[in-house]
């Protein structure tokens, strides 16, 4: 056994310990321990790793090196995840996947720089001697296509996220035409680059792709940011791959696929959940044929205040909520959480019903409300939940507006037909909490505002829930 | 403004208008309240409840001096004549049905509101005395009917043997029907109802009833009373009804066309074709009744045994219960008159719910007023033309699913084959963590999706490992942009981890 044959060995546990890791994470009792994995799998292989590269000769300044990168990059990395709001989630993952882009890019150049760059430094020479030059090439080439596409996007949507930026989708006239003539030129450039590598090729597809990522998010809008963020994610994990083809490393391969498929599916899941083909998602611009001609008269809605909010909680034996974007905008989980365990000890059945888009990362309600600590068996997901809104007393619509809009459901020529929806206008009353009478993200009026069974609760989410705290307490 | 609550002279009445606590909420409205002495004995309100809650108990020639009147009975012609000039009376009236009375309230010089006159709009219904009344009645529709009835309601099965279920049959599925579905199912009954509104079957469901179908054309109600039936739908449900009726232990009938007689709906043929001890409740006695042989506030015993109440005090049999429900109605409607709450009345004849109820004005008749239509009814839509549907996304057929795996395996065929032979371990590799990937993540708790992002971010952190092995290639741009690339992975794998621990640390189980 050399440390060769070691390091290897470590690698395949480690990759499994991955898939053992993602597996884990399937349910509530193993997710723990799924994490607890996923450590140990890291552990494993960065001790194999470094084993190896100091057995290899490492000079000092290397050694260095590493171990300052190593203890810099853990001790920004605990203090983020210390410190990071739930709400910030979404922000913080985004962050997270750019630095993949990047270390993907970074590697895709050390790649070359190493070796193509060194026409007769040993590397190239091994390669060549096995034909697989050229091939080293194109994996340099895509590695860094697919890092620099995930760096850019990753980055606009975390500026997107931290509302650093407007979240509205930026048209640029011809926005497809750009998209596919960036991945054409890509195409023609790797061709190119793997019959004569040159260093400006790198540099222009370097470029080409920061552009292609930057213009492929910003022209998406805020509410399709779950897709977006799993769509990240997965491209994190090929970029991972690629680099992992690139070095001949069987760990880089089996974890960036992982990673990459993981997040495809995810993905996959959410577009399902808007009714939507991942095309369009990724094409961009959903909400901005909003129809401005909407003359549609919907009749008068109705207000209620926090008073008579209260009392029809009081009186009702069953209350569902469903959260969405606005309550994690309006911080409004903790009195939520409150008013759950108050109505909860006085003998009502609370619930939640989650629609798989709420919020703007795939489970991000989910995170809310266990911060605020509500019990997870209580929070229901759509299908679990929609046959029971006929039987139920009382729904809290909390910052949620397409998620729950009858012309979904009914309405075959509104632009969000089919979208399955929480079908809360079934229940007996429903109380919507909202700042204003404002459409929301897909840019369609909902009808469920001016039902029968409907009340508008006018403003802040968190103070309106206090005030019914209040009430609710006296 | 003095509010008074006079003792009703109808013989046999047991509501009252007010109790201490709707009293004592009419006083935060700004008024003064007087309730006649004994005026709410038979509802449980005494005069010493009235006393204790700060209400001043008076003669009837208090009560019957002050600026307004509120009662449960419409005024008698006598109290008509007590009434001050310009005072306030608020009552059930039935203003359509009784002309003379609207005649004599307009010389008399009164203001006349008519409680059972509140147009049936959601924003009324807080006011709506008819739906509070009929709920109760209703409930005590099932009470009285399980009273008469000589067996259970409930099915059992017991040691002495099986107890079937009673079959109840409800016609007119409003809000006493609603209500008498809802009590009789409470008590294990096996409920059915009808309604000439298919609309309403939804509700009938909901209480528990199922609802029997009939096949006719029907339209939709647009003031939320049911119409009476063509002849031909008659025809056509009559059998229905006769068919239901004699295979339903309780029958109760809630029929009502407003401003028309009851419609005659189970027929004296049907009540014979009925078991012995069968029980019909006909709340619309009072209008005629829904039943042939049901005399009004009469308990009748058929021939063959069935008996058929035709009680029109149903709700007053529960006095205290209604006159709390009365009470309420009426606070609700001067909330609606004392938009300042300073106990003084105002009339807003531009309100549809105000102009709806008012019978006269100062002597002036306002009867009838401009009709109302209930939103509760679906708008007529027209068909949009400009609305087209999405056409359905073509779902993969079995052939077309094949040709697609056919086609992948194709191109994953000629690349691999294509590959050298190192590349071509990778390729499989690849490939394989592929299809591992989608298994595992297929099965995630939709509520861990974040922390499965985190995760994956973590682990994609592996990326590290590539630059940890260009660290040691000897050049030193490679190993500055080797370090970089060392400093972002290293922030994933820790940030990443660390957080989704955080995450899992907070989803606790109730």
């Amino acid at each position: 056994m050399s440390i060769e044959t070691a390091s290897y060995a470590a690698y395949v546990v480690a990759a499994l310990l991955f898939i053992l890791a993602l597996a884990g994470l399937s349910k509530h009792e193993t997710a723990r321990a799924g994490n607890t994995f996923g450590i140990l799998g890291m552990a494993i292989a960065l001790v194999a790793t470094v084993t190896k590269v100091v057995d290899d000769g490492l000079d000092a300044l290397p050694v260095v090196l590493l171990i300052g990168a190593v203890l810099v990059g853990a001790a920004v990395g605990l203090w983020r995840a210390r410190v990071v709001e739930m709400t910030g989630m979404p922000e913080l993952i985004a962050l997270l996947h750019s630095f993949v882009g990047l270390a993907a890019v970074l590697v895709g150049w050390n790649g070359y720089l190493h070796t193509e760059h060194e026409p007769h430094g040993h590397e190239a020479r091994r390669l060549d001697a096995l034909d697989l030059l050229g091939v080293h090439s194109a994996e340099v080439f895509i590695g860094v296509f697919i890092g620099a596409v995930t760096f850019t996007g990753s980055i606009v949507a975390f500026l997107k996220l931290s509302a650093r930026i407007k979240s509205s989708p930026l048209m640029l006239p011809g926005k497809n035409f750009l998209n596919i003539g960036a991945l054409v030129v890509f195409v023609a450039l790797t061709v190119w680059f793997v019959a004569d590598p040159q260093l400006w090729l790198l540099v222009a597809v370097t470029i080409i792709a920061l552009l292609l990522g930057w213009h492929l998010v910003a022209s998406i809008g805020g509410g399709d940011m779950p897709v977006v963020v799993s769509m990240l994610n997965s491209y994190s994990g090929w970029a991972a791959a690629a680099s992992g083809f690139l070095l001949d490393n069987p760990l880089l391969i089996i974890t960036g696929a992982l990673v990459g498929s993981s997040g495809a599916y995810l993905s996959y899941i959410m577009c399902k959940a808007m009714n939507r083909s991942f095309i369009s998602v990724i094409a961009g611009g959903f909400g901005m044929e909003a129809p401005s001609g909407d003359d549609t008269d919907y009749g008068e809605h109705r207000e209620i205040d926090a008073e008579g909010a209260a009392e029809l909680l009081a009186d009702a034996s069953s209350v569902i909520i469903t959260p969405g974007y606005g309550m994690a905008v309006a911080q409004a989980q903790y009195p939520v959480a409150d008013l759950t365990a108050k109505l909860r000890a006085k003998g009502v059945e609370v619930r939640f019903g989650i629609h798989p888009v709420a919020g703007r990362l795939p489970g991000h309600m989910n995170v809310l409300l266990a911060e605020a600590k509500v019990p997870y068996d209580i929070v229901l997901e759509m299908d679990e939940i929609n046959e029971d809104f006929p039987e139920t007393d009382v729904v809290l619509v909390i910052g949620a507006n397409d998620t729950v809009n009858p012309a979904a459901a009914e309405d075959p020529s509104s632009p969000i037909a089919g979208m399955p929806v929480l079908e809360v206008w079934h229940a007996k009353d429903v109380i919507v909490f909202k700042r204003s009478m404002a459409t929301g993200y897909a840019g369609v009026q909902n009808p469920l505002f001016f039902r029968e069974n409907s009340r508008m609760l006018f403003g802040d989410a968190k103070q309106r829930v206090e005030d019914i705290l209040r009430l609710l307490g006296a | 403004m003095l509010i008074a609550v006079p003792r009703e002279s109808k013989t046999g009445e047991t509501l009252v208008a007010a109790t201490a606590k709707t009293a004592t909420q009419l006083t935060s409205l700004g008024y003064d309240v007087v309730v006649e002495s004994g005026a709410g004995d038979s509802a449980d309100q005494s005069d010493d409840a009235f006393t204790d809650a700060g209400i001043r108990v008076g003669t009837a020639e208090d009560v019957w001096g002050a600026d307004v009147v509120v009662k449960v009975n419409a005024p008698t012609e006598e109290e008509v004549g007590r009434l001050r000039q310009g005072a306030t009376i608020v009552s059930m009236m039935a203003p359509m049905r009784s002309p003379e009375l609207v005649e004599r309230l307009s010389e008399a010089g009164v203001t006349a509101l008519a409680m059972d006159a509140v147009p049936r709009i959601s924003r009324a219904q807080s006011m709506d005395v008819l739906s509070s009344m009929a709920n109760v009645a209703g409930y005590r529709a099932v009470v009285e009917a399980a009273h008469e009835f000589g067996r259970m309601f409930t099915g059992q099965v017991t040691a002495a043997g099986k107890i079937n279920p009673a079959r109840v049959f409800v016609v007119g599925a409003g809000v006493a029907g609603l209500a008498a579905i809802g009590a009789a199912s409470a008590m294990g009954a096996v409920v059915r109802a009808f309604d000439v509104r298919p609309e309403v079957a939804e509700q009938v469901e909901s209480m528990g009833a199922q609802f029997v179908e009939v096949d006719f054309e029907s339209e939709v109600s647009s003031d939320g009373y049911a119409k009476e039936m063509t002849a031909e739908q008659e025809a056509a449900t009559a059998a229905m009804y006769d068919e239901e009726a004699r295979a339903a232990d309780i029958v109760i009938t809630t029929a009502l066309i407003p401003g028309r007689p009851a419609p005659k709906l189970i027929r004296a043929e049907t009540v014979a074709g009925m078991r012995n001890g069968s029980v019909i409740v006909d709340m619309a006695a009072a209008n005629g009744g829904n039943v042939e042989g049901t005399e009004t506030d009469q308990r009748v015993v058929s021939e063959n045994g069935v008996t058929i109440l035709g009680y029109t005090d149903l709700a007053g049999r529960l006095a205290a219960q209604t006159s709390q429900l009365y009470g309420t109605n009426v606070v609700n409607l001067f909330k609606l008159l004392t938009p300042e709450k300073d106990g003084q009345l105002t009339l807003d004849m531009d309100d549809v719910v105000q102009r709806g109820m008012t019978v006269t004005r100062d002597g002036e008749v306002m009867w009838p007023p401009p009709a109302v239509q209930v939103s509760a009814t679906p708008k007529q839509v027209a068909p949009a033309p400009a609305a087209e549907a999405k056409p359905e996304k073509p779902k993969l057929t079995e052939r077309g699913r094949l040709a697609l795996v056919a086609g992948v395996a194709a191109v994953l065929f000629a690349l691999i084959a294509a590959s050298p032979a190192p590349l071509q371990l990778n390729l499989t590799v690849f490939a394989l963590a592929i299809v591992i990937g989608y298994y595992v993540i297929g099965h995630v708790h939709h509520a861990l999706h974040t922390p499965l992002m985190s995760v994956t971010n973590a682990i994609s952190g592996i990326i590290v490992v590539g630059a940890l092995v260009q660290l040691g290639f000897d050049n030193s741009a490679v190993t500055v942009l080797a370090a970089l690339a060392t400093l972002l992975a290293s922030i994933n794998i820790f940030g990443g981890f660390a957080v989704t621990r955080r995450m899992l640390g907070m989803f606790s189980r109730s």
